[in-house]
C-alpha cells in the first residue's frame, strides 16, 4: 500500500519548471490571439461565432500550403494567408450574418466543420490525416537569432521554444492594444450599438449589415493569425488540431475573462491553459484516457457554473451582456 | 392593396404564375429535385445500386431523423438549441451497452433498447429540473444557454470517456443476417432501424397532431406566455417534452450504435446532421424532421455513387450551409423573421 499523499496529488516539480511555463504561455498567447475575435464578435457585436477554430484551418492550411507547394518565402505568405482567410470569412458572413443568432451560430460551425473535413480528404493539397510540415525554416533562422540574444544577455542555454513564446506574447498584446484602441473610436462605438439594439442603429443610418461582415472578417483575420502560431508551435499542420472544440475552448477562455474586456481575455487565457496544463500533471492512479477526459469534464462543469453564476466572467459588464432574444 | 395584387398576379405570364406558386411548394420542389436526381442516377448508374444505396439512406435517415424530433421539439418550445443533444444520442447507446453489450450481461437488445430511453429520458428531465428550469425563471439569455449546453456536451461526452475510455464497442446485434425482397438485399438490423423509425416518427407526429399533449406541445411552441395565460400546465407540457426528446434521442442511439460502433464521440459527430434535419424539416415539426431526415439519408448515400465515399459527412455539412442560405425556414416552414 503505496502513502496516499504520494497517490493523490500534483508533481510540483512541473509548475517550477521554465519548460512547462513556455508551452503553457505559447499555448496562451495564440488563444489570447484566437479569442480576441470570438470577443469582437460576440463582446461587441453580438454575433455568436462559433466557427473561429476554422478560421484558424485556413490560415495555417494557407501558409502551409503556399510555403511548401509554391515555395513562397514564409514571411511573404503571411499576409496572403491572412487575406486568403478574410475572403473566406467574408464567404462565410455574407449569407450567415442575415440569419438569426442562433441559426448564425449553427451555420459557422458548419462552415468550419466543412473546412476540416476538405483538410481531411482533400490529401493531395493538404495532406490529409498526416497534415503537412516543413514550412518553418525561415521562423527557424529568426528563433535562433533571438535565442544568440537571450545568450548574449547571459542565458545559458535558453529554452528551445522561449523565442516563439516571446514573439506570440508581443504580437498578441499589440494586438490586443489594437482591438481595446479601435473599440473607443466611433467605429467601435456603432458596433456596439449593432449589439445593443441592430434596429436603433439601422434607424441612425448605420449600416448594420455591413458592420458585422466587418466584424467577422476581422475575427477571421485575428483566427489566421494564431493558426500560424499554433502551426509554428507544432511544427505541423493536421485536421485534428481544427475540431469543433478548440472554438468551445476559446469560448471558455472568453466567458473566464470576460464578455467586452479586451485585456480581460489575455488574463482568461492565462489562466485557463494555466489549469488545464497543470491538470496534465494530476497524480491519480487511472490511465491518461481517464486524465485527459477528466479535464474536459472539469472544463465543461466550469462552462456551466460560469453561465449560470458569473455569465459576464472575471473582468466583464453584465450591463455589456447580450441578455435579451 | 389585396385587390391590386391580385389584379398584378392575373397580369403575369402562365410561367411566372407556375413559378410564384412553386416557390411557396419549396417541399414539392425539393421532393421534385431528388426524385429526378434519383432518376438520372439510376440511368447513369444502374437501378441495383441506386436502390441499394437509398435503402442504406433510408436507415441512417430514420437514425437522423428520431435524433432530430427531439432536439426540434425542445428547440420549438424552450428555443434552446441544445448543442448536448448528440451526446444525448450517445448516452442512450452506451446505456444499451450496459446491459446488451457484447460480453457484458447478455440481456436482449429490446430490453436494452427500453432502458436506454428510459435513461435518457430521466437525464434529460434531470437536466430541466437542475438546469434550464432554474435558467429560465432568472431569464438566462441566449449565449448562456447556448455555451452550457456545450458545457454540458462535453461533461456527457468525457464522463463516457472516462468510464468506457475511446476503444470501440460494440451491442450484441446480429449483423450478418440479410432480408432479401425484390432481387435486394439489406441487413436485417438495418430493415429493423428504417421500420422502428417510421413507426415512431409517424407516431409522434400523430400525436402533435391530434392528442391534447401534442396541441399543447404546439401551443407552447407557438407562444409559450400565452400558453400559460390560456391555463396550460407549461413546466408539465416541457417535461414531457424532455422525456420524448430523451427517450427519442436514447432510441436514435441504439440504432446508431446497432448499426455502427459506439465510441465518445459518435454522437457529438451526428449533431450537425441532425441540426440540418431540424432546420430542413421547420422547428418543431415532426413530420418534417421525418421527411428531411430520409431526405438527408438518401442524398448522402446516393452521393457515394458519384463522388468519393469520404466526403460523406461533408455532404451533410453543405446541404446543411445550403438550406441556412437558400431556405431557413425549412421546406415545410413558413416565411418568418429567421
Amino acid at each position: 500500500m503505496t502513502d496516499p499523499f504520494t497517490m493523490v496529488g500534483v508533481s510540483l516539480e512541473a509548475f517550477t519548471s521554465i519548460g512547462f511555463w513556455t508551452g503553457v504561455g505559447i499555448i496562451a498567447g495564440t488563444y489570447t490571439i484566437f479569442t480576441l475575435g470570438l470577443q469582437l464578435n460576440v463582446g461587441y457585436t453580438g454575433i455568436f461565432n462559433f466557427g473561429q477554430a476554422g478560421f484558424m484551418a485556413v490560415g495555417a492550411y494557407s501558409m502551409a500550403i503556399l510555403v511548401t507547394d509554391t515555395g513562397i518565402d514564409f514571411w511573404l505568405s503571411l499576409p496572403i494567408a491572412i487575406a486568403i482567410t478574410m475572403l473566406f470569412g467574408l464567404i462565410v458572413a455574407l449569407p450567415a450574418v442575415r440569419l438569426r443568432a442562433d441559426y448564425l451560430a449553427i451555420a459557422t460551425i458548419a462552415a468550419a466543420e466543412a473546412v476540416r473535413l476538405f483538410a481531411l480528404n482533400a490529401t493531395e493539397l493538404t495532406g490529409g490525416a498526416q497534415g503537412l510540415f516543413g514550412y518553418d525554416d525561415s521562423w527557424d533562422e529568426v528563433s535562433d537569432t533571438i535565442e544568440g540574444w537571450l545568450e548574449s544577455l547571459g542565458w545559458s542555454n535558453p529554452e528551445n521554444l522561449f523565442p516563439l513564446f516571446l514573439v506570440v506574447w508581443v504580437v498578441a498584446l499589440a494586438l490586443t492594444a489594437i482591438m481595446w484602441r479601435i473599440q473607443k473610436t466611433p467605429w467601435g462605438r456603432v458596433m456596439r450599438a449593432v449589439r445593443e439594439d441592430e434596429d436603433a442603429a439601422r434607424a441612425l443610418g448605420k449600416n448594420a449589415f455591413a458592420y458585422k461582415l466587418q466584424s467577422l472578417v476581422i475575427a477571421a483575420a485575428l483566427g489566421a493569425i494564431a493558426g500560424f502560431f499554433l502551426a509554428l508551435n507544432l511544427r505541423f499542420v493536421i485536421p485534428e488540431e481544427f475540431l469543433p472544440i478548440f472554438t468551445f475552448l476559446g469560448y471558455a477562455v472568453l466567458v473566464l475573462g470576460g464578455i467586452a474586456n479586451y485585456w480581460g481575455v489575455a488574463i482568461g487565457s492565462i489562466i485557463f491553459w494555466t489549469i488545464l496544463e497543470g491538470l496534465r500533471f494530476i497524480d491519480l492512479p487511472i490511465t491518461e484516457v481517464k486524465i485527459s477526459a477528466l479535464r474536459f469534464i472539469l472544463v465543461g462543469l466550469a462552462l456551466i457554473l460560469l453561465m449560470a453564476f458569473r455569465p459576464q466572467g472575471m473582468f466583464g459588464k453584465k450591463e455589456e451582456m447580450v441578455l435579451g432574444d | 392593396m389585396e385587390a391590386g395584387a391580385l389584379a398584378q398576379s392575373e397580369e403575369l405570364s402562365p410561367f411566372r404564375r407556375w413559378r410564384e406558386s412553386m416557390r411557396d411548394r419549396p417541399a414539392v420542389v425539393t421532393l421534385a429535385f431528388v426524385g429526378l436526381v434519383g432518376i438520372l442516377l439510376i440511368a447513369f448508374e444502374g437501378l441495383q445500386s441506386v436502390a441499394d444505396t437509398a435503402l442504406t439512406g433510408l436507415s441512417t435517415g430514420s437514425i437522423y431523423a428520431l435524433g432530430a424530433v427531439g432536439l426540434t421539439l425542445v428547440y420549438g418550445i424552450l428555443k434552446l438549441v441544445n448543442f448536448a443533444h448528440g451526446d444525448f444520442l450517445t448516452f442512450g447507446a452506451y446505456m444499451a451497452y450496459i446491459l446488451s453489450g457484447s460480453e457484458q450481461l447478455g440481456v436482449p437488445l429490446v430490453i436494452g433498447i427500453v432502458f436506454a430511453m428510459a435513461m435518457t429520458a430521466l437525464l434529460g428531465v434531470t437536466l430541466e429540473k437542475g438546469m434550464w428550469a432554474p435558467m429560465r425563471r432568472r431569464g438566462a439569455g441566449m449565449l448562456q444557454l447556448l455555451l452550457m449546453s456545450i458545457g454540458l456536451a462535453l461533461v456527457i461526452r468525457y464522463a463516457i470517456q472516462f468510464i468506457w475510455g475511446t476503444e470501440l464497442r460494440q451491442l450484441d446485434v446480429n449483423d450478418t443476417a440479410t432480408v432479401d425482397f425484390l432481387g435486394l438485399s439489406i441487413g436485417r438490423i438495418f430493415l429493423v432501424v428504417i421500420i422502428v423509425g417510421f413507426i415512431v416518427l409517424i407516431a409522434t407526429g400523430l400525436m402533435l397532431r391530434f392528442t391534447t399533449l401534442g396541441k399543447r406541445m404546439r401551443a407552447l411552441s407557438d407562444n409559450l406566455e400565452l400558453a400559460e395565460t390560456s391555463g396550460i400546465n407549461t413546466s408539465r407540457v416541457i417535461l414531457w417534452t424532455w422525456i420524448l426528446a430523451g427517450g427519442f434521442a436514447g432510441l436514435a442511439g441504439v440504432l446508431l450504435g446497432a448499426t455502427t460502433q459506439l465510441q465518445p464521440e459518435m454522437g457529438f459527430e451526428l449533431l450537425l446532421p441532425i441540426f440540418a434535419v431540424v432546420v430542413l424539416g421547420g422547428i418543431g415539426d415532426a413530420f418534417g424532421a421525418l421527411t428531411a431526415g430520409i431526405l438527408l439519408g438518401v442524398v448522402i448515400e446516393w452521393s457515394t455513387l458519384v463522388v468519393d465515399e469520404r466526403w460523406k459527412t461533408a455532404i451533410g455539412f453543405v446541404v446543411l450551409i445550403l438550406v441556412l442560405v437558400i431556405r431557413p425556414q425549412g421546406i415545410f416552414g413558413k416565411a418568418r423573421a429567421i
